[in-house]
């Protein structure tokens, strides 16, 4: 019951946050919506028992992305005096976009539906924690995967360094 | 000792106990910040040779009291042309994201309100919350000192989480977990157990005893520029920022703010205290050491970090903001890089 309550609750709270996101005209609204849409996926995350992932959701998304998001936007509007507002969109665009994003959903919830998900049982204690099996899974199975994306991350630094230092 | 919630072993897991566990942190929240806003007052008097408050109660013991009264009744002002709805969120999301942290502190073996496993990663990303917060009330103020201080206290959160990051990975490796109990359990056994002189274990580990005094050093360095107080309080510099993000504050939403400052040094310590200092633990053994005498114990260690906080506070000056991005990416980033390289390679050798 308890976990019910709280499912509607995140669930109202990202489809809620989410659609300011999409529909808000003053990009800093958008951008603080984006941390209650963030918060939400990872209480969700909780509900579903993947501890670790929620809280690299938390750590990453809001601790990471969105304070570069506020950054970017509140650099640009408060120090140079331009308000940001998203601009008007043609008819057109409006409803390709709508047509494209109407697919988008009706792909995902198809896949949601047939996919044999493997669910396990409450019951069963070995789920109580992931960060195990993420860290034995990361370093033996998806190893390569895992060496790329620190590779790239380190790519991605140097490059930021570079450009920084460039007078 | 066993570690269990004494509150679902005496109710059961309901509400009940769930609402029991949230509402004791706060509780012990509100009580510590009265105590700890006493602190400050009273070592930075005698710091400067002063008395400090002596006419509320004996000695101004009182003090606490009559400045909360004073917030509760002072007018509620929203500067013209601030953004409200973001100006009157700021506090709150500031306040819940340090709060949010007391979930994982473990006050005794048998009392933490959230036993979970990766304890010490879920405090380290819900101090992000802090940084958004504010930035939201800096931005939302309208006010250039505001924004700037916001900026400061955002930039110097985001670096200093790095070296903070690094020290806390290598206590994960020498404990082999993040569960903040369980790293507490591990230092059992009087105080050359603690993870401060090397952790538990036979002489091997005086190969890693330097290194783990120096993570515990480079730690409380972080912690200070983590919650922005002094020699790091360069985002509320009254001398050029009036008082940084909160200057448009008054108010109940002002003592929301100091709140969350006074709540995320206690967390800053507790991690501090469960980390390298035996948590909990009795430094003396068995000697005075059961689930009573754990309470004791941990807020003792956590209050005595507070205290250095509050210390370093009212003898150091500010240090400028090169200096701080200097000691911040290349003093404490290299060394706490060497201490969890040796640290790793400690824990694959023996």
């Amino acid at each position: 019951m308890l976990v019910d309550i709280a499912f509607w609750f995140f669930a109202v709270l990202i489809i809620g946050s989410a659609l300011v996101v999409v529909l808000s005209r003053n990009m800093i609204y958008a951008v603080f919506a984006l941390l209650f849409t963030f918060f939400g996926v990872a209480g969700i995350y909780v509900l579903l028992n993947a501890d670790f992932l929620a809280v690299t959701q938390i750590m990453i998304y809001i601790g990471g992305i969105l304070v570069l998001l506020i950054f970017g936007i509140m650099l640009t509007s408060n120090v140079t005096g331009v308000d940001i507002k998203s601009g008007q969109t043609g008819k057109i665009q409006m409803f390709f976009a709508g047509l494209i994003s109407l697919f988008s959903i009706i792909f995902l919830v198809y896949i949601a539906t047939t996919t044999n998900w493997k669910v396990s049982n409450g019951s069963d204690q070995s789920i109580m924690t992931t960060i195990d099996s993420i860290g034995k899974e990361l370093l033996t199975n998806y190893l390569l995967a895992f060496e790329s994306a620190s590779v790239l991350l380190l790519i991605a630094i140097i490059g930021a360094a570079l450009i920084a230092r460039r007078k | 000792m066993e570690t269990f919630n004494v509150f679902e072993k005496l109710l059961g897991q309901n509400i009940l106990s769930a609402l029991i566990s949230v509402l004791l942190p706060l509780v012990f929240l509100i009580i510590y910040a009265l105590i700890a806003i006493l602190g400050e007052l009273k070592i930075s008097a005698w710091i400067q040779e002063r008395l400090g408050p002596m006419r509320t109660g004996p000695y101004g013991i009182l003090q606490p009291l009559a400045e909360v009264i004073k917030l509760i009744q002072k007018e509620d002002i929203v500067p013209a042309g601030a953004n409200r709805l973001l100006f009157n969120l700021a506090p709150y999301v500031i306040f819940a994201g340090s709060f949010a942290g007391f979930a994982v502190i473990p006050f005794t073996a048998a009392f933490v309100p959230a036993e979970i496993n990766i304890g010490l990663f879920y405090v380290f990303a819900v101090g992000a919350f802090a940084v958004i917060g504010i930035v939201m009330g800096g931005w939302a103020s309208n006010n250039k000192y505001s924004l700037l201080g916001a900026m400061r206290s955002a930039s110097q959160m985001i670096s200093y989480e790095i070296p903070g990051a690094l020290v806390i990975l290598s206590a994960a490796v020498l404990a082999n977990s993040l569960d903040m109990q369980k790293i507490t359990a591990l230092q059992d056994g009087g105080f050359w157990n603690w993870f401060l002189f090397g952790g538990p274990g036979g002489w091997s580990k005086i190969w890693i005893l330097p290194f783990t005094l120096l993570l515990s050093l480079i730690y409380m360095i972080t912690s200070l520029a983590e919650t922005n107080r002094t020699p790091f309080d360069i985002p509320e510099g009254e001398s050029e920022l009036v008082a940084g993000y909160h200057t448009e504050y008054s108010g109940m939403k002002f003592a929301m703010f100091f709140f969350a400052e006074y709540s995320n040094m206690f967390i800053v310590a507790a991690i501090l205290t469960v980390v390298f200092l035996g948590g909990w633990t009795s430094p003396f053994g068995s000697f005075m050491s059961g689930y009573w005498w754990g309470i004791f114990w941990f807020i003792l260690k956590a209050m005595f970090i507070v205290f250095i906080q509050i210390w370093l506070r009212w003898t150091l000056p500010r240090v400028r903001v090169d200096q701080l991005m200097y000691l911040g990416w290349k003093i404490l980033l290299p060394f706490a890089l060497v201490c969890f390289v040796v640290i790793s390679l400690y824990r694959i050798i023996y």
